[in-house]
């Protein structure tokens, strides 16, 4: 996987994006992402905080076996 | 310098797009399996009520679907998959723009499929060794807290240990080279998260398991006897769950794989157009 064959842009020096000038950007991302992840995944099965009803959990229901989270 | 949003735009278009196909796929092989493993779920509960009923005792209520297994089959499938990669195409456009150009000689692209190769093992594979994906009818109620928790750990434990070994093999890369620096954060990794798997029990070890049903590797479905001990419905079919475990992966495959690829065409085309407008660092 390591060895791909080399383009003109594999000499090119890397561009490092500046983390601190980023770190909203990422930071808000990864929330973001992590929250989809959530509510795709858990919500509504172990823990829930939209009440006590199941219609993330059934709706995404099929999904979430395919994608091997544990369900029932 | 290309702004960080413009990188996560790929991602969530990779991961889009990588979602799609996984869900394509799922369609195609896994709904077949997750329908007929609904069917096996049906049958069981029947026979479970006539015996229950042979035996004197009431049955529960049957529960109701407010969605319509139409609506979960297709549309909350295709949901569920395409906002999934979403999710991950985004953090690996994060991970991506934090490790660019501070892990060595990588080019964008080769970069692209490493992250996204880390996010497949660290997110579902190494997981899913201990736990594996099921399909409905395995699973049983009253361990859904334990054995979400179980699998969060694992994802947790995965990620957070793929890091470490990162981490360990940068820093032996000035004295070993890259090649045997690389060998070894991989053997740190599977030294540690062998351990974690070895300590995290197995979901048929759980006590509200083992105390029903003995010592099991899995929740999976044993055959249904009646008290004479006679099986009256077998136990769950294996090969719809070595199917269903297959597809599962096989999707993951697909959807990580395409993130690597697409994302990594797009943000090297950003950073060639980004360096040929800065000179300075074009041919440094
Ligand atoms: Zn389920």
């Amino acid at each position: 996987m390591s060895s791909m064959s080399s383009t003109p842009t594999a000499a090119r020096t890397p561009v490092v994006v500046s983390l601190p000038s980023a770190a909203m950007w990422l930071v808000g991302t990864a929330v973001l992402a992590v929250l989809a992840y959530y509510f795709i995944g858990v919500d509504q099965g172990m823990t829930s905080v939209f009440g006590n009803n199941t219609v993330i959990h059934e709706f995404v229901h099929d999904a979430r076996h395919f994608l091997g989270f544990p369900c029932h | 310098m290309p702004h960080p949003r413009s990188f996560i735009a790929f991602g969530v278009l990779a991961g889009a797009i990588g979602g799609l196909l996984a869900f394509v796929f799922a369609w195609i092989f896994a709904e077949p399996l997750i329908q007929q493993a609904i069917d096996y779920e049906s049958g069981r509960h029947e026979a479970q009520e006539a015996l229950d009923r042979a035996a004197g005792v009431s049955t529960g209520d049957h529960e109701h679907e407010i969605f319509s297994r139409a609506v979960q089959g297709n549309l909350g499938a295709g949901v569920g998959i395409v906002l999934f990669g979403v999710a991950m195409g985004a953090l690996v456009a994060v991970v991506y723009v934090v490790l660019l150009g501070r892990v060595g000689q990588l080019g964008p692209r080769s970069l692209a499929l490493l992250v996204a190769g880390g996010g497949f093992l660290g997110v579902f594979l190494v997981p899913f060794l201990k736990y594996p994906a099921n399909p409905p009818a395995i699973g049983h109620e009253e361990t859904i807290t334990v054995r979400g928790t179980l699998y969060l750990v694992m994802v947790a434990t995965s990620i957070v240990l793929l890091i470490v070994a990162v981490a360990v093999g940068r820093r032996l890369q000035a004295r070993l080279g890259t090649w045997n620096a690389s060998l070894a954060g991989g053997a740190v990794f599977v030294v540690l998260i062998g351990i974690v798997m070895a300590v995290l029990p197995s979901a048929g070890d759980l006590a509200a398991n083992v105390a029903i049903y003995g010592h099991h590797a899995t929740e999976t479905p044993l055959p249904l006897e009646d008290a004479e001990g006679t099986i009256v419905f077998p136990g769950f079919p294996a090969d719809v769950l070595a199917g269903f475990r297959l597809y599962s992966l096989l999707a993951q495959v697909i959807l990580w794989g395409a993130i690597g690829l697409v994302f990594g065409v797009l943000a090297d085309r950003l950073l060639r157009r980004s360096a040929e407008r800065s000179p300075s660092s074009v041919h440094a």
